[in-house]
């Protein structure tokens, strides 16, 4: 079929058009990271590194303390991902399986208010953070990573299919409710809550505003946000912040493409609703 | 004790944690930001709390009446109307391609448009100021190249929207990509076969077909891409710091200088809390119109 095969042609340009229209921007930073300084802000448009270089990474790790930031970022992202896989399971299949009166008003309303943004809630949580003695901790931004109301409705939803029958047989043999979650429910949750692990921890490494505003001590900042003092500090030097831009995608790249098939799978059981 | 009791007992045991939590980090500052927004809270009052006053809603008319509220709420607005279309459009665009039976190497291609959505708002935003430096920007650079003059992107106040508005699709698109191709495959091969059968184009198939069956799928993207492009606030922080000319600032960034800037937390409040009337409005809007078209 001549007309079949000429769609497929002109799909596929457009399909790899795109492709090379997003990738473009991450290979030209790396591409630039491994410049010598200067080599990318002339007039002739440079793509590829003349004799490819480290330096900018060296400099970064050796001058500036990108080892530090990198460290501060794994502490926050790896805390807030344990934390609050428990804390959200244990509520999501709460929610989902166990009776209990008011229980459904209590998940509407949990719903609704994740329309509510962040940002209301942001100053007092500041200024109670600042009465706890927590800003400038690593305490002080893990706090609103610990609980969400996304995590609870993503695992209720997955907590739903667990079947009756499963719990009850275990509730037969005398087991109390926390082994049934931990020897029963766990196991057959254990999709969801690595997807939810993968998205808590990108969601905590990405994160820009909270971190900005509770570290102002620069030994506790995290990789974004001494990136962007870095960048109002060193505007000219194209290639360092194309070095520190790579470091800081690389960690959540690779979360991804490790845990990329049930990340997606969460994100299209995140966006089913009841 | 009976069966009952206990799984109730274990029910509120299992959700303490999580409500505990939500209540003293989340719901306890909601209320405090509501009820600081009806108060003076400045400078003076971080260095002497005593000092404090309810002003009631004369905070929201301080706020009404200032002109970079407005200038705010403009661009953000032109953020979410302009950006935020355009972003499910080209989402549903790519869903669109990658849903078709011909195409090879599908995994690939979701990998690769989902990429950006991975990567660090600030990194890319960084990545970005220099792909539209005006000079030695690689946006410039191949406009030339097709003989089109450059424009300052970031510098000229007419382009300067225009500039995040593109980045903000880039780093967003893949996100509702996933979303609308599982959209897609959830609509019954019959009703195309039966479409198929009677003759129908592809255009009429799609209007008449896929649309109506995205139609659950849109509601949800439509209303969760709004909420997210109405919190606008790294692109316009890292790239132009709210510039030039104030084109790019932002509620949240304004926000964000009024509070923790010039410690005006009070007004910053208000602020917030307008952001959540604003998003509360665009919410009911979005319901209504997906309640219309059932």
């Amino acid at each position: 079929m001549r007309g079949g095969r000429w769609r497929g042609v002109i799909l596929h340009a457009g399909l790899i058009g795109g492709a090379v229209l997003t990738l473009a921007p991450l290979i030209w930073m790396t591409a630039v990271s491994l410049m010598h300084p200067g080599e990318a802000n002339t007039a002739k448009l440079n793509l590829w590194p003349e004799a490819p270089t480290l330096e900018n990474y060296r400099h970064l790790f050796t001058r500036l303390n990108m080892a530090r930031h990198f460290l501060n970022s794994a502490v926050v992202s790896c805390a807030a991902t344990l934390l609050s896989v428990l804390v959200n399971s244990l509520a999501g299949y709460a929610l989902a399986k166990l009776h209990f009166p008011g229980r459904d008003i209590l998940f509407r309303r949990m719903t609704a208010a994740m329309v509510i943004p962040a940002q209301v809630g942001m100053l007092p949580l500041f200024l109670l953070l600042r009465q706890l003695g927590l800003v400038n901790t690593i305490g002080g931004v893990l706090v609103p990573y610990l609980a969400s109301i996304f995590g609870i409705v993503l695992i209720r939803q997955y907590a739903l299919s667990i079947p009756d029958d499963l719990l009850d047989a275990a509730r037969m043999d005398g087991a109390g409710e926390f082994h049934i979650f931990r020897l029963v429910a766990l196991p057959i949750m254990k999709p969801i809550l690595v997807t939810m692990a993968a998205f808590t921890f990108l969601s905590a490494w990405n994160d820009f505003m909270w971190p900005l505003i509770v570290l102002s001590d620069e030994k506790l900042q995290t990789l974004p946000v001494a990136l962007a003092k870095l960048a109002g500090e060193h505007v000219q030097d194209t290639e360092l912040m194309m070095a520190g831009s790579v470091i800081t995608i690389l960690p959540p790249l690779i979360v991804f493409l490790l845990f990329q098939k049930v990340y997606v799978e969460g994100i299209v059981a995140g966006s089913v609703k009841e | 004790m009976s069966l009952e009791t206990r799984r109730r007992r274990a029910a509120w045991l299992f959700l303490t944690p999580a409500l505990g939590l939500l209540t003293l980090f989340f719901v306890l500052p909601v209320v405090a930001g509501l009820a600081l927004s009806l108060t003076d809270f400045d400078l003076y009052v971080v260095a002497s709390p005593r000092t404090m006053r309810f002003i009631w809603l004369k905070q929201f008319v301080d706020v009404l009446r200032d002109a970079q509220f407005w200038n705010a709420l403009r661009n953000t607005l032109y953020f979410v109307i302009v950006g935020g279309p355009l972003s499910v459009g080209v989402s549903l665009g790519a869903a669109l391609l990658l849903n078709s039976r011909l195409v090879k190497a599908r995994g690939l291609f979701r990998t690769v448009y989902f990429a950006p959505v991975l990567t660090t708002l600030v990194s890319v935003a960084i990545v970005w100021r220099y792909l539209y430096h005006p000079g030695y920007g690689l946006l410039n650079s191949f406009l030339s190249v097709i003989g089109i003059p450059g424009v300052d992107w970031l510098g000229d106040p007419r382009w300067a929207m225009p500039a995040i508005i593109l980045l903000a699709v880039w780093k967003n698109f893949g996100y509702n990509m996933l979303i609308f191709v599982a959209g897609l495959q959830a609509i019954p091969g019959q009703l195309y076969e039966a479409a198929a059968i009677d003759g129908a184009t592809s255009v009429q198939t799609f209007r008449h077909v896929t649309l109506p069956g995205l139609a659950p799928t849109f509601f949800f993207v439509g209303v969760t891409t709004m909420i997210g492009f109405f919190q606008v606030f790294a692109e316009p922080y890292v790239m132009t710091q709210g510039g030039p000319v104030g084109s790019t600032r932002t509620l949240v960034l304004h926000m964000y200088e009024e509070g923790f800037r010039w410690w005006r937390m009070g007004e910053a409040s208000a602020l917030a809390v307008l952001l959540l009337l604003i998003t509360l409005l665009g919410a009911l809007v979005q319901i209504r119109l997906a309640g219309g078209r059932r």
